[in-house]
């Protein structure tokens, strides 16, 4: 059952989704690209731009995406509340039943240790896509470097850069 | 009397969070802290539904637990405000604006993607959003690695990562139990 399997990648996905925003692409390029081969890795990073240039989270983007790609609607449907459910049953765990959760010497260190990991895991993502096909020629390499660069001195929506990035792709390319 | 007007404010409370929660999801892009400042202005300050306290407490339980932090904050706010049916309403709304916008963009995309200006787009568009993605290892970098230990383990855990393709969930794990064993000592003195 195409569903269930839905289901059980991207409950999965969400039960560890740590850190938010980035953290989460190296678990979703190992399960649903890797390990179920439902996007390839160039798929993937498109999905990763256009949820950038979308709204809301990137997780809900991607389960989005993946889940219509292998499933239609109810894929989508499916694939989102599946990434949704464990988060949501945790908060409503903490809210009703732990009046004194942030007070938690252990939860407290587990967390703290958990930072070196979320920026590895970024880090991992970066690299991978760089790997997976996002750079592979000079052009590419000029077009990366220059966002990067503006990114970090100008005060520029990212979304902007982002759009400008593909407008200059359409024109250098063709 | 009094029953049926409970009902009606109650459905109206209701209606409101999905409301508030949907122009959350719908305007906020690239997700995670840039919805923040929004959720907070719209729950705190212009509904007056949570207390400051109450809204930081929120984000506090948001960012410790694993998934997207509109969703989780979601969740929360309409748990206060309402029991489940209103945190059921906060994420119906929080998540409605990016599924029907992915929806509609995969159904054309799908289609769409093989066309030379499509893929000339995201040509130019992919190598700008490795960059958004290492100009965001940089900036959480510098405020989540305070300590050489830190950036050590971090450094070992992404070439452990890329070299040996580790799972991520293993190496999430790896680190919160070395957070444990090696935090309790530090954060002691």
């Amino acid at each position: 059952m195409i569903l269930i399997r839905l289901f059980l990648a991207f409950a999965q996905i969400g039960l560890f989704a740590f850190g938010g925003g980035y953290a989460i692409l190296p678990l979703i390029e190992k399960e649903i690209v890797n390990n179920l081969h439902w996007l390839t890795h160039k798929e993937f990073l498109e999905v990763v731009t256009i949820s950038q240039l979308t709204p809301g989270p990137i997780a809900i983007n991607a389960a989005t995406f993946v889940g219509y790609k292998v499933s239609g609607i109810i894929g989508s449907a499916v694939a989102t509340v599946s990434v949704c459910l464990p988060p949501v049953i945790l908060v409503l765990i903490v809210v009703r039943f732990l009046k004194r959760f942030e007070t938690n010497v252990w939860v407290n260190s587990a967390l703290k240790g958990l930072r070196p990991a979320v920026v590895a895991l970024i880090a991992s993502a970066a690299y991978s896509l760089i790997k997976g096909g996002g750079i592979t020629e000079v052009k590419g390499l000029i077009i990366g470097i220059v966002s990067f660069v503006i990114l970090r001195t100008k005060k520029l929506d990212p979304i902007l850069i982002l759009i400008l990035a593909g407008v200059v792709g359409i024109i250098v390319y063709s | 009397m009094k029953v049926e007007d409970d009902a009606r404010s109650k459905l109206s409370l209701v209606l409101s969070i999905f409301t508030v929660f949907f122009k959350i999801g719908a305007f906020t892009w690239g997700g995670g802290y840039a919805m923040l400042p929004l959720i907070k202005s719209e729950v705190v300050e212009k509904k007056n539904w949570l207390t400051s306290e109450d809204f930081i407490d929120g984000i506090a339980i948001s960012q410790s637990l694993p998934g997207p932090i509109a969703i989780n904050t979601a969740t929360f706010v309409g748990y206060k405000l309402c029991g489940i049916f209103g945190s059921i309403m906060a994420l119906a709304g929080a998540i409605l604006p990016s599924f029907l916008s992915i929806l509609i963009i995969a159904m054309f995309f799908l289609r769409f993607r093989e066309l030379k200006v499509v893929q000339n787009f995201f040509k130019g568009a992919n190598p700008a959003i490795i960059a958004l993605i290492v100009s965001a290892v940089i900036d959480i970098g510098k405020s989540a690695l305070k300590r050489y230990r830190e950036i050590v383990i971090s450094l070992v855990l992404f070439f452990i990562l890329i070299y040996f393709r580790i799972h991520p969930i293993l190496a999430i794990l790896t680190s919160g139990i070395l957070g444990i064993i090696l935090g309790e000592k530090n954060d002691s003195n």
